[in-house]
């Protein structure tokens, strides 16, 4: 039996090296610029829980489960509302993988395991385009896009 | 990534048609776009690798079947460009405007 399709791929190129990249996923003063005034906290072990934090409060909008860490090459997350949260959905999956390609890199993230036409799934179709075009001028020039470093408009 | 290859790549009904089918429904086969194109299979294949090499269209090989998926993010980098950068403007004309009239009412 073959596995389900991803429901959504993203492919951004970055003149930069995997090491880098890696690391920009878990700076909190990375993400901060490119991810919407976020931070990620975790060991990043597999098993470990990791969080997806406001900057400034702490407050948890997205949480799950590290399922594999490979640095510099694969990060696989579930991901999913905190507890609790009122409409809950069922835990998706993010995989990053990070590639070297002809002197730059590839970075691939597939989201999947989300639940058709709900909640989360109309927050990321939003969210990843304008963060990982953020991360890749970030990472090349120095200058996140201006919309991803304050707080999405809930 | 060179917005030139970006822009080639839209240049063309034909592709803009293949991405609204992979708007329409994420991670087809080339088979399945071409039940709803009224073109070969060749020209399909054709327009489908200068939508990659532009990045507009990501790959993904599920055994030995090839999934399309749209590719937003050269797109953002276009919005970013032009169209980000008037918004910026507007939502600090907004924020100005709204910190003037608060002003107003504690005086």
């Amino acid at each position: 039996m073959t596995s389900p399709k991803p429901q959504f791929v993203y492919v951004t190129y970055i003149q930069t090296t995997p090491e880098k990249v890696w690391a920009a996923l878990q700076d909190p003063e990375m993400t901060r610029q490119f991810w919407g005034l976020h931070k990620n906290v975790s060991d990043w072990k597999p098993g470990s829980r990791w969080t997806h934090q406001d900057y400034e409060t702490h407050e948890v909008r997205v949480t799950g489960q590290v399922l594999e860490a490979e640095p510099p090459k694969k990060l696989v997350l579930t991901w999913g509302w905190p507890e609790g949260r009122p409409g809950a959905e069922p835990p998706s999956r993010v995989t990053f993988l990070i590639e070297p390609f002809m002197g730059s890199v590839r970075l691939t993230v597939t989201h999947d395991e989300l639940v058709e036409g709900g909640a989360m799934m109309k927050g990321i179709s939003q969210g990843w385009p304008p963060i990982l075009s953020s991360l890749k001028s970030l990472l090349e020039t120095g200058q996140p896009l201006a919309m991803t470093t304050k707080r999405w408009g809930r | 990534m060179d917005m030139d290859i970006v822009f080639k790549a839209l240049a063309d009904s034909s592709r803009r048609q293949l991405l609204d089918l992979l708007y329409q429904e994420n991670g087809r086969t080339l088979g399945e776009l071409c039940e709803h194109l009224d073109m070969s299979r060749q020209a399909v294949t054709k327009h489908l690798a200068v939508l990659e090499e532009a990045n507009l269209v990501a790959v993904v090989w599920r055994g030995r079947e090839k999934l399309h998926y749209l590719n937003p993010v050269p797109l953002q980098d276009i919005y970013e460009r032009w169209i980000g950068k008037f918004e910026r403007q507007r939502l600090h004309a907004l924020h100005t405007l709204k910190t003037r009239l608060e002003e107003d009412d504690e005086s």
